[in-house]
């Protein structure tokens, strides 16, 4: 069995505002293992970057809070520790890179700056050994002539390129487990098979985890070994990819897979998308039943009556949906 | 040009000027569409894909002279776009109309949903009555899937795909021949996505609409798109029915591009054809091909000849000196 590294329980991270609480994340479980790599999806909204900015408790507080759970790494509750030992988890054991990675450099700093002052944050380095250190990850994550782009500014670079600085930063650190935030939405699609391959040979190279937030379906496909699926809120689907998309289970999961226009199949079956009705519920006052319930086609009236729990549907496949 | 042709565009070229210096003079040029031809045949769905920068948007816009092209032929119904002013101008916005990609920017928030989609109706005459403009306005909102009450809301009241489906009404209500959708769903979700793109799908059938379909999403175009003009640097590397191009693309950088399209299905395993490095800089465009600085199968000669568009075969357009 695989050492777990990840264990997040019943998570709770809500966020007063002047109209009320609007609960983003509402009782979420989530684990990852070493090596592995996890796909949380979903739509806008769902809460799935506020879980994983809850990993490393990056959410503003106020006005959000954990209102309960429990995050633990290796076995210890994140949720108490203090803001110095929080510092060394982030420097040392699990880092993020985020969808803009324009908004996460610092404009009037060189990127070999940036990167360097990660690497002293854990090892006891000069500047002239941390410039070349950045300069080595640079190497790393493919950038051509690091040695003399270690000097140039962020917006010197385009946007894939960004991208792997934000990568060469993240792993300076040798983390454990890489948190990626939608890591390719704001790239063409060219360059987002180059950084997909990148993490993927980083992940290889030094045995870590990565948890990959992300609402395209087709990257979760290609990247992740175990997926979950998250709707307002809530975990409604959790599987190993291969399960998720061969026998989808919760109705929400078949209707995004569904509603995706295929590029591989042929004109004979090329039919109208099925899209899913409605538009997402208000997190302010979830509906007491099923969040989905209200748009989906099978619903029943115990679904608008209680929550359905997370249920094993078969070994391995977690699905939380009555039928 | 065939009869059934309702547009056609005949070598459009886009420059936007770089300024700088003491008195910003030009000191540069961006070459945003180097010299675009495609036809759109009436009710057909022309797809424009490619990359940040490839210059689609600004094709879109010049033909509607959103932004006035810097040379180049725009017909439409046999009629010269680019000589037209003041009425006829006017009355080509009535048949030509445009969808954006973000409906919140281009919805003013000031005015309610009514008064967004009647101001159309208003500025050309289209309604003899208020009575008469409030019911068409209704039956606008209705076709487009909203409720009649919706109109006395504006636009923050409504969520993504909602404002998008006002853009929608608000293009409508003029009754256009074509329209224009630049990135219509690349701002929604995806379950959203499949909602609007059902309804561009509907709407096509019931008003007989022609659509430039414009975006980077290569799969929501291969669904929606009856023959698709792949873009790169300013340029049209290739145009091909729909079904054509995917199964048999010839251009390299179509092939890479579609290989680099993620495919939700693990079970699919496909060989990726991965692209050296980035987009070069527009002000700057390689030599010779534009592609000839990231293409696997480029030549000496490449750098140096221009490849211009030919009919590879019947219907498949392709400008590659070595495919097709």
């Amino acid at each position: 069995m695989a050492e777990t590294l990840l264990d997040i329980r019943d998570l709770k991270t809500w966020f007063k505002t002047d109209d009320g609480m609007v609960r983003a994340v509402d009782g979420v479980d989530l684990r990852i293992d070493r090596g592995e790599t996890v796909g949380v999806v979903g739509e806008s909204g769902c809460g799935k970057t506020v879980t994983a900015r809850s990993v490393l408790k990056l959410i503003d507080m106020p006005p959000g809070r954990f209102e309960n759970g429990q995050i633990l790494w290796q076995g210890r509750d994140l949720i108490p520790l203090p803001a110095e030992e929080m510092d060394k988890i982030r420097a040392r054991e699990i880092a993020i890179i985020f969808q803009e990675p324009m908004t996460s450099l610092n404009p009037v700093y060189t990127v070999g700056d940036q990167i360097g002052e990660v690497i002293r944050q854990h090892e006891n380095l000069s500047k002239k050994q941390a410039r070349d250190a950045a300069v080595e990850m640079l190497r790393l994550v493919n950038i051509p002539n690091p040695g003399k782009r270690v000097d140039d500014y962020p917006h010197q670079f385009s946007g894939g390129m960004r991208q792997r600085v934000m990568i060469a930063m993240a792993m300076s650190c040798k983390p454990k487990l890489l948190i990626a935030d939608e890591p390719t939405t704001a790239l063409d699609v060219t360059i987002q098979a180059q950084i997909l391959e990148l993490m993927q040979e980083m992940k290889e190279r030094l045995g870590m985890s990565i948890m990959l937030i992300t609402h395209a379906m087709g990257v979760v496909a290609e990247t992740c070994q175990r997926v979950v699926v998250m709707y307002a809120g809530k975990v409604v689907e959790e599987a190993s990819v291969e399960a998720l998309f061969g026998n989808p289970r919760h109705p929400y999961t078949q209707g995004l897979i569904r509603s995706i226009p295929r590029v591989d199949r042929g004109a004979e079956q090329k039919q109208r998308l099925e899209a899913i009705p409605g538009t997402v519920p208000s997190l302010l006052q979830p509906p007491t039943g099923c969040r989905f319930a209200a748009r989906c086609k099978y619903v029943m009236d115990v679904c608008t009556q209680a929550m359905p729990p997370l249920k094993e549907a078969a070994p391995g496949h977690f699905v939380r949906c009555v039928l | 040009m065939g009869k059934d042709q309702l547009l056609s565009v005949r070598d459009l070229r886009k420059h936007f000027a770089v300024k700088g210096g003491l008195f910003s003079r030009e000191v540069e040029r961006v070459h945003a569409v180097d010299g675009v031809s495609f036809d759109i045949g009436k009710g057909e769905t022309l797809g424009l894909v490619g990359e940040s920068g490839c210059g689609k948007s600004t094709t879109g816009r010049c033909i509607l002279r959103l932004i006035e092209p810097s040379s180049g032929e725009v017909t439409f119904q046999g009629a010269d776009v680019m000589r037209m002013s003041g009425e006829a101008l006017r009355a080509l916005r009535r048949d030509m109309q445009i969808i954006f990609q973000d409906p919140y920017a281009s919805l003013n928030p000031r005015l309610t949903v009514g008064a967004i989609v009647g101001e159309a109706l208003e500025i050309h005459g289209l309604a003899k009555s208020r009575r008469e403009l409030e019911e068409r306005v209704v039956q606008l909102l209705e076709t487009v899937g909203l409720q009649p009450d919706h109109m006395r809301r504006f636009p923050h009241e409504f969520s993504g795909g909602q404002r998008q489906r006002i853009g929608i009404a608000r293009a409508l209500a003029v009754e256009p021949k074509l329209i224009v959708c630049d990135e219509p769903v690349s701002a929604l979700d995806v379950s959203i996505q499949a909602q609007v793109i059902n309804l561009l799908e509907d709407l096509q059938e019931k008003f007989s609409l022609t659509y430039l379909f414009i975006a980077h999403d290569l799969s929501v175009v291969e669904h929606i798109s009856t023959r698709i003009a792949v873009m790169y640097l300013g340029r049209v590397v290739e145009i091909a029915p729909s079904r054509d191009l995917y199964d048999t693309p010839l251009h390299p950088y179509t092939e890479a591009l579609l290989s680099a399209v993620p495919i939700p299905d693990p079970t699919v395993k496909r060989k990726r054809i991965m692209l050296q490095g980035d987009v070069p800089n527009p002000i700057h465009p390689p030599s010779g091909c534009h592609f000839h600085t990231r293409c696997p199968i480029a030549r000496p000669d490449c750098a140096q000849r221009d490849p211009v568009l030919r009919e590879s075969r019947p219907g498949h357009w392709v400008a590659c000196h070595y495919r097709g």
